[in-house]
């Protein structure tokens, strides 16, 4: 094993022990900031069957369906764009201008359009996740190396061989850049989401929740679950790359 | 050796016939036939109602001044780049009757990492839509022919760079091209490498006698292979020389030692510095 493998445990020990000062020297409101042990606590029961659970397994659903909704819109929009640059570059300003859009000033549109309920929290999700795996795709496709597509025109491949055989798998490792940032804004935008608009389950709403009703293990410890969710979702991410886009950065 | 009464192999840029001098007739049939080729970039002319043949089954190597166009004319000719006026044949046909193979100098670039080896190799016959087993077959057959001793189960990357090389070197081979294109092949390689795919590349002319035209910046390496060496001007480019390297094959170290050789590099170097100086 990695000597230098126990390296990211050192900065969780000092965090946690950080805190424990904290609270041992009771510098914040013992009511504000738990012991790391009480959170942990929190934690585990909720996720063990206790509600936190129900509300983490629905934010993981909502932001799987934003995510699949955006892939499969921005993908063949991304891929066609990228392959017509003349195209690509008569949209860019759109693209760019909502891309730079914070998400959740469409909420209020969104609500309009469909309601209050999981499918404007999805959808508002899809729609920021999608224009970043949009752009990415489109990036990718258009800056396949000139060098490969010539081979393949050499070779007497047909303009749709070198569209499915070469700019498609070209653009792969770009495509999962704008998945992976496509996941993070989904979350984003889907935690907050459910914080605020008539609610009543999610990550988002367990937190909002336990806060109002002052129950601060138990908001600390759906702010680990989203983290860890975030996380988890960015590492599940990198593996699927790692696994099927085996020659990036190669 | 020599077919007499064949196609008189001439071509000097007939724009500027008086100042280059006229290429050696060697009485060869005549492969490629290029007339009255024109290309510009923008505002730059590169050729000017060229004209050259290629004859068949010989090695060209292709050598002249930074920017006067040597890849540019194999890139027009294998159909890479347009050309704007001129007619281009094989042998009569056009070129999309015939198979040519390229391997590019960017062979990193040039092959597909998401394949293996063999599956890059293989790639050509699949657009050719040959059934797997002819396929494979095909490859096994190449890979004995040439004796290469390569993982073929590799992916690219995990290769060196001249086995890179050789599997693009493959690649373009396995469809039994009629001409082969190479555009400095061996310029991304470490020397030690260069000699060996040199004598690599040697091998698979003398065994397929596909005619090759090799375009190199390393004069040495460019006689050294050549069955004739084509020097061109500054362009618009013009054939300042279409030497003919009489020297015996297989060619190895001692070859460079060659006076029929040395004599042969000197002259195409004084032809070369001319062209340089040429305001």
């Amino acid at each position: 094993m990695n000597r230098q493998s126990f390296l990211p445990a050192v900065g969780v020990g000092v965090l946690v022990a950080v805190w424990y000062a904290l609270v041992w020297v009771k510098i914040v409101d013992p009511v504000l900031l738990p012991s790391p042990g009480a959170t942990f606590a929190a934690l585990v029961k909720g996720m063990a069957g206790g509600p936190l659970l129900k509300d983490f397994l629905r934010t993981v659903e909502r932001t799987g369906y934003a995510i699949a909704i955006a892939t499969v819109i921005a993908v063949p929009i991304g891929i066609l764009l990228g392959s017509h640059e003349k195209l690509y570059r008569s949209v860019e300003f759109i693209v760019d201008f909502f891309r730079s859009t914070p998400a959740s000033a469409l909420f209020p549109l969104f609500l309009v359009i469909f309601g209050v309920g999981d499918r404007t929290k999805v959808l508002v999700g899809a729609f920021a996740a999608a224009l970043g795996i949009l752009f990415n795709v489109a990036y990718g496709v258009m800056h396949a190396r000139k060098t490969r597509l010539l081979a393949a025109r050499v070779m007497g491949a047909s303009p749709m061989r070198v569209l499915t055989d070469v700019m498609l798998l070209e653009s792969l490792p770009q495509t999962f850049v704008g998945l992976r940032n496509g996941v993070s804004i989904a979350l984003v935008i889907v935690v907050v989401a459910e914080m605020f608009i008539g609610s009543t389950d999610g990550l988002g709403h367990a937190v909002f929740e336990s806060q109002q009703l002052f129950q601060m293990p138990e908001m600390y410890a759906a702010i680990f679950a989203a983290g860890a969710l975030g996380y988890g979702l960015n590492l599940a991410f990198l593996l699927i790359e790692k696994r099927f886009v085996h020659w990036s950065g190669k | 050796m020599f077919v007499s009464g064949g196609e008189r192999v001439a071509g000097a840029g007939s724009m500027s016939a008086a100042a280059a001098p006229p290429p050696a007739a060697t009485g060869e049939p005549v492969h490629i036939t290029i007339r009255g080729l024109s290309k510009r970039f923008g505002d730059v002319v590169i050729y000017d109602n060229f004209d050259l043949d290629i004859p068949r089954g010989r090695f060209i190597s292709v050598f002249g001044p930074n920017g006067c166009g040597k890849s540019t004319l194999i890139n027009l000719i294998a159909g890479l780049t347009p050309i704007d006026a001129g007619s281009i044949l094989f042998g009569g046909k056009t070129l999309k009757q015939t198979k040519i193979g390229y391997v590019f100098q960017n062979y990193r670039e040039a092959l597909f990492p998401w394949l293996r080896s063999i599956e890059n190799i293989e790639y050509p016959l699949k657009l050719m839509k040959m059934p797997k087993g002819e396929r494979d077959a095909k490859v096994e057959r190449l890979v004995q022919h040439l004796g290469v001793k390569i993982d073929l189960a590799r992916y690219p990357y995990e290769l060196s760079g001249g086995q890179m090389q050789l599997v693009s070197i493959m690649r373009a081979l396995i469809v039994e091209p009629e001409v082969l294109f190479l555009d400095e092949p061996f310029s991304a390689l470490d020397y030690e490498m260069t000699l060996f795919m040199r004598e690599q590349l040697q091998r698979i002319f003398l065994e397929t006698g596909t005619t090759m035209v090799l375009v190199s910046h390393d004069l040495e390496e460019a006689v050294y292979l050549a069955d004739r060496v084509l020097l061109l001007s500054r362009r618009p480019a013009r054939i300042a020389d279409y030497a003919v390297a009489d020297i015996a094959r297989p060619r190895s170290d001692a070859t460079l030692s060659d006076p029929a050789f040395v004599h042969l590099k000197g002259h195409c170097l004084e032809v070369f510095q001319r062209e340089v100086r040429r305001a």
